[in-house]
């Protein structure tokens, strides 16, 4: 009892230093790798590209990389293995290609996803989304449809807007997973 | 393939814990809604139009649990943004125009309570349309009141977020207006015609809710200038 409150309690009304003295027998103990941050951001953030709020592109955007947009992209962007972000100020009037995108500005066009659609609060989504996982907050803008079903990349069957030349019948879609 | 198997694909992750409802607020049991996910269940990816906001939860519901193709047409806004500009009364005209679908193409159609913000003509108009765009032995789903409006009250939307196939939870919003007189059952089913209601319940809530049908397609049909081969 004694032993365990003189190693608690600061002696002599210096400041406690608890964590110090068994910080080292810890990592001696446990092989864990001693953390990083500073340079792990630093690596995050050479890794993340940046387009500013000032930037417009009128074009194609394709890229091998994770891609944060603040400002205004028409035309197409694809990052087919790799996140794009629509950053708070970002305006896209765009056909979007990724393996994830993140809304919190604006889309207007048909975002295809191999992985995850997320529109997050005051995000906006004008158009159609082809994803396996989509998530929309309490608070973002979304009309159009979601299909959860086809593989981003597929065309999409002929049902959405142009079905009744089926005559009732309901094509099959491209891939359906069972 | 059954209701059983529909729910069966179920999967529990952490973006369906993240989207879950919220447990603030309470929960209202639900009949029709069942029903109606029975009747999509014989469609492979049945096609469904959601007529109130997009509700996350709903989403990742009918689209990564049950399969549907999900289109979003928030009519509550149109309501509202017509109600704010004061052009109500041409709002028979908007929604004689609003619907691109072309008719019988879509699977289910959920209204939730959007007919108790319109007057006659606009119901009428609005039905019609829906009417027009369901596919043959697809299915619709409204919700009505029995209340008359109170005047001074609130006037509050309702998200309809599912919580199962028996539950849901109403997430109210302000709106521009209150809901209008309620509709007699005679004239929800005119309006509809020629769907049939195939079940109606009276909740405790004073909500009926109101399940319709349309007849399956004749099996000869008349012979077209651009005959389609159907399977």
């Amino acid at each position: 009892m004694w032993k365990r409150d003189e190693a608690v309690k600061p002696a002599s009304g210096q400041p406690a230093t608890p964590a110090a003295p068994t910080a080292p027998q810890q990592q001696a103990s446990a092989p864990v790798a001693p953390p990083q941050p500073e340079s792990r951001r630093q690596q995050i953030e050479r890794d993340v590209v940046n387009i500013g709020k000032s930037v417009v592109i009128k074009g194609e955007l394709n890229g091998s990389e994770d891609l944060t947009i603040e400002g205004h992209v028409e035309g197409k962007i694809e990052l087919k293995d790799h996140v794009l972000t629509i950053g708070p100020n970002g305006k896209i009037k765009a056909e979007v290609y990724a393996k994830a995108v993140i809304v919190l500005g604006e889309v207007h066009g048909n975002v295809l996803a191999s992985e995850k659609v997320d529109i997050r609060d005051g995000g906006s989504v004008d158009g159609d989304i082809v994803s396996p996982r989509v998530a929309i907050a309490e608070g973002a803008h979304f009309r159009g449809s979601v299909d959860m079903q086809r593989k981003a990349g597929q065309p999409a069957p002929q049902q959405a807007q142009k079905p009744a030349q089926q005559g009732g019948q309901q094509p099959q879609p491209a891939a359906v997973a069972r | 393939m059954g209701l059983a198997d529909l729910f069966g694909r179920r999967r529990k992750s952490e973006s369906e814990a993240a989207d879950a409802a919220s447990p603030d607020l309470p929960v209202y049991p639900t009949k029709a809604l069942a029903r109606f996910l029975t009747s999509l269940s014989s469609r492979q990816q049945p096609l469904l139009l959601d007529l109130g906001p997009v509700v996350g939860p709903n989403v990742t519901f009918f689209g990564e649990q049950l399969g549907c193709k999900i289109l979003v047409e928030d009519l509550y806004k149109d309501i509202d943004r017509h109600v704010v500009e004061g052009k109500v009364d041409a709002l028979p005209a908007f929604f004689a125009q609003r619907f691109a679908q072309e008719s019988n193409s879509v699977d289910g159609i959920l209204c939730w309570d959007v007919f108790d913000f319109l007057e006659k003509p606009a119901a009428v108009q609005l039905a019609q349309q829906l009417t027009r765009i369901l596919r043959p032995e697809g299915a619709l789903l409204g919700f009505f009141g029995t209340a008359e409006p109170v005047a001074g009250a609130k006037a509050n939307y309702a998200k309809h977020i599912v919580i199962d196939q028996a539950n849901l939870q109403h997430r109210l919003y302000p709106a521009a207006r209150g809901k209008q007189r309620p509709v007699l059952n005679r004239d929800i089913q005119r309006m509809f015609e020629p769907l049939r209601v195939t079940e109606q319940f009276l909740l405790k809530s004073n909500i009926r809710e109101v399940l319709f049908r349309k007849n399956a397609a004749p099996a000869v049909a008349a012979p077209s200038p651009n005959p389609v081969p159907t399977t």
